[in-house]
C-alpha cells in the first residue's frame, strides 16, 4: 500500500471551511492541477493573512489542525487542492462529514486524534525545526519526530471501510469493481 | 426497537454493509449542477466510464453562474449541456428554465417521501423537508452516483429537534434555524440527521420546512428531515394524483415514513419559539448568532434576497410586505433573485416585482448569484451585506466582505434603513 506521511505543517485553528481551503472563484477550473497555487490563499489566522507561499507550507505533506476541518461547501476541490500540493494526510480532532468522505474517496487520509494527542503534536513544534510524521496503517499509529528532538506516538481508530477505500485507490475504483 | 424515519429509509435502500457502521445505499435521485458535475463528467470520460446508471433518475441544472459570465463558466455549462444530450437526460434545465437547484427540483415534484437523494452540493439536505434522506456529497461520490446509482455513508444517528410554542409575529423559519445552529454550534450535529418535529414544524408550509432543512449542514449534519404529512401531500399533489385515490390516501401512505414512537435518538433539542426574536449572524461562522436588536445600527451596503434558503415566493411576499410603499436607503444596493422562473413569474403576477423595483431593488434572473460570490453582487473589501442566504464565511460573497445572515423580513427592514434593524417596527 501507498506510504502516508512526511513533513508536517501545523495550523492552529478550528472550523477551517472549504471556502478557505479553496475559494469559490476557482471552482470554474476543470483540472485539479489548476488549483495548485490557490490552496488556503485567503485564510486569515489570528487576524493576519496566511502566507500560503511560505517554504515550510510548500514543503508540507501532512497537515495538522484542530477540530471540524473542511466544514461548509461539499467541493471536492478542497481535497484536490491538498492533493496537488503533495499533502496526503490531514490530522485533526474532527472533520466535517463530506470533507472526510471526500478524502477517503480520493484514497488519502483524514485521521482523527484525541484533543490531548493533538496538543502533544502541537507541542513538538515549540522548539522549532521541521516535524516529520509517519502513519502506520497496520498498527493504526501516527509517529511524529520533532526537528529538535522529541517524539510522540498516538493511536487512532479508522473505519474498516475507509481503509478499504484507501487500499483500492479510492471509491470510484472500489465501486466500479463491486457494484 | 423502533426506527426513526432516516433508519426506515436506510433499511429500504440498503445495498451493502461494507463494514460495521458503514452502508451503501441505492439512490433514487442524483442531482447535478454545473459547478461540481463537469469535472466529474471529464474524469469519467478520461477513465472511459462515460455512462449513467439511469437517465430518468438524474436531474441536472445550470444554476450557480447563469447565464455564463465568462469563457470558463460557459465551458462548464457546455460540458453539462452536451452530457445531458448525450445521455438523454430529459430533466435538464438550461437558461430560461433554470433556477437554484434546491428550489427548482422540489417545485418539479422530483422528491418524494422515503427517497434517497444525493448531489454534489452541501445544501442538498434541503430536500429532507419532503421526508427524504438527502445529502450533499463530493465529486467522487457524485461520479459513483451517476455511474452506479449508489452512495456510501457512515450510518448517521438521528437527533431530534423539537420545535414548540407559537412563532411570534415577524419571526420566521430562518430565525428558528439560526437559533438552533447557535445552540448546536457548527459541528454539533456532525454525522447526525436532524429530525425537525413538533407543533411548529407541523404548522409550517413546505417553504419554511425547506428553510429549516437547508441549514442543517451548517450545524454539520448529514441531513435534515421532516415527517411527510398532509402539507407534503398537498404540495406534491399535482405530481402524485395518479398514484393515490385522494389527498387523505396519500397522507395516510406517507405515514409509513414516520418515526416510530419508540425510536431511539442520539439526543433531543427542544426549542420553544414563543419568545424568539429575529436572529442575525455577526461573524464568519453560521453559529455566531445574536438577537437582531443586539446588532441594530450595523451599517449595511448591500441587501440580498434570494438563494435556496430564502428565495421562494413566501420569502418574496414577506420582504414585499415591508418594502411596499417604501424606498430603500440611498446608501444601500438592493438585489432580489427569485430562486426559480415559476417563483419569478408568480411574483410578477402578484405585483411583488413592481414593489421591489419601486423600492429601488435590482431584480435578477433566477441563479445562485451573489450567494457564493461568483457573480451578480460580489462585495468589495470592507462592505457588509444583509443576506437571506445560508453562509457567512469569510470571503463567501467576495474577499473582505461581511455577510449577515437573516430572514427576508429582516433583510427588507435593513434595506429600508441602511442598517441592521428589527423588522418589528415595520409590522402593524
Ligand atoms: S443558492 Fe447558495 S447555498 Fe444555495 S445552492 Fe446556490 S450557491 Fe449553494
Amino acid at each position: 500500500m501507498k506510504q502516508f506521511g512526511g513533513s508536517a505543517f501545523f495550523i492552529d485553528r478550528s472550523d477551517i471551511n472549504t471556502d478557505e481551503i479553496i475559494p469559490a472563484k476557482y471552482l470554474t477550473e476543470i483540472t485539479k492541477r489548476a488549483l495548485q497555487p490557490h490552496l488556503l490563499e485567503d485564510l486569515i489566522l489570528d487576524g493576519k493573512e496566511f502566507d500560503s507561499k511560505a517554504p515550510d507550507f510548500q514543503a508540507a505533506e501532512v497537515l495538522v489542525t484542530r477540530s471540524n476541518f473542511g466544514c461548509g461547501s461539499s467541493r471536492e476541490h478542497a481535497v484536490w487542492a491538498l492533493e496537488v500540493n503533495g499533502i496526503n494526510v490531514v490530522i485533526g480532532e474532527s472533520f466535517a462529514r463530506i470533507f472526510r468522505q471526500n478524502m477517503f474517496n480520493c484514497g488519502i487520509l483524514a485521521i482523527e486524534l484525541a484533543k490531548a494527542d493533538i496538543d502533544q503534536l502541537f507541542k513538538l513544534t515549540k522548539n522549532g525545526g521541521a516535524v516529520k510524521i509517519a502513519v502506520d496503517l497496520q498498527q493504526d499509529t501516527v509517529t511524529a519526530e520533532g526537528g529538535q528532538g522529541g517524539s510522540v506516538e498516538c493511536a487512532f481508530t479508522m473505519n474498516a471501510f475507509d481503509k478499504e477505500l484507501v487500499a483500492a485507490g479510492g471509491w470510484l475504483a472500489y465501486a466500479d469493481q463491486k457494484y | 426497537m423502533g426506527q426513526t424515519i432516516a433508519e426506515k429509509i436506510f433499511a429500504a435502500h440498503l445495498r451493502d454493509t461494507p463494514a460495521l457502521g458503514s452502508m451503501v445505499l441505492d439512490i433514487d435521485v442524483v442531482m447535478c449542477h454545473e459547478i461540481t458535475t463537469p469535472i466529474a463528467i471529464m474524469d469519467l470520460m478520461e477513465k472511459g466510464m462515460d455512462r449513467v446508471f439511469n437517465p430518468s433518475k438524474i436531474k441536472a441544472v445550470i444554476d450557480h453562474v447563469t447565464p455564463a459570465k465568462d469563457s470558463k463558466t460557459a465551458m462548464q455549462a457546455k460540458i453539462m449541456r452536451d452530457w445531458a444530450r448525450r445521455h438523454d437526460i430529459k430533466d435538464f434545465f438550461d437558461v430560461g428554465r433554470n433556477g437554484v437547484c434546491h428550489a427548482l427540483f422540489p417545485e418539479k415534484g422530483f422528491i418524494r417521501p422515503g427517497n434517497t437523494v444525493i448531489m454534489g452540493d452541501s445544501h442538498t439536505c434541503t430536500h429532507g423537508a419532503f421526508g427524504a434522506f438527502a445529502a450533499g456529497v463530493g465529486t467522487t461520490d457524485l461520479e459513483v452516483g451517476i455511474l452506479k446509482g449508489v452512495c456510501a455513508f457512515r450510518k448517521p444517528e438521528t437527533m431530534k429537534i423539537e420545535i414548540t410554542g407559537t412563532l411570534p409575529k415577524g419571526v420566521y423559519a430562518k430565525d428558528v434555524i439560526l437559533n438552533i445552529i447557535k445552540q448546536l454550534t457548527v459541528n454539533g450535529a456532525t454525522d447526525k440527521v436532524m429530525e425537525f418535529c413538533g407543533p411548529v414544524v407541523e404548522a409550517m408550509n413546505m417553504s419554511s420546512r425547506m428553510t429549516l432543512c437547508n441549514m442543517a449542514v451548517e450545524a454539520g449534519a448529514t441531513s435534515g428531515i421532516c415527517l411527510p404529512d398532509r402539507t407534503t401531500a398537498e404540495y406534491l399533489w399535482p405530481f402524485i394524483q395518479g398514484d393515490y385515490a385522494s389527498l387523505e390516501a396519500a397522507t395516510e401512505a406517507f405515514r409509513k415514513w414516520h418515526s416510530d414512537t419508540d425510536a431511539v435518538y442520539a439526543g433531543t433539542l427542544t426549542i420553544d419559539v414563543s419568545t424568539l426574536k429575529p436572529q442575525v449572524t455577526h461573524g464568519y461562522k453560521p453559529d455566531q448568532v445574536k438577537d437582531i436588536n443586539e446588532m441594530a445600527g450595523t451599517k449595511i451596503d448591500q441587501v440580498y434576497i434570494g438563494s435556496c434558503t430564502n428565495g421562494r415566493i413566501e420569502d418574496i411576499r414577506a420582504a414585499a410586505s415591508i418594502l411596499k410603499g417604501r424606498a430603500i436607503a440611498n446608501s444601500v444596493r438592493g438585489i432580489l433573485t427569485p430562486a426559480t422562473p415559476a417563483i419569478y413569474s408568480q411574483a410578477l403576477d402578484e405585483g411583488l416585482i413592481k414593489v421591489f423595483m419601486d423600492a429601488g431593488f435590482c431584480v435578477l434572473n433566477p441563479t445562485c448569484g451573489a450567494c457564493l460570490g461568483m457573480s451578480s453582487g460580489v462585495l468589495a473589501e470592507g462592505e457588509a451585506c444583509a443576506s437571506t442566504t445560508n453562509r457567512n464565511f469569510n470571503g463567501r460573497m467576495g474577499k473582505g466582505g461581511m455577510v449577515h445572515l437573516m430572514s427576508p423580513l429582516s433583510a427588507a427592514a435593513a434595506a429600508v434603513t441602511g442598517e441592521i434593524t428589527d423588522p418589528a417596527q415595520f409590522l402593524n
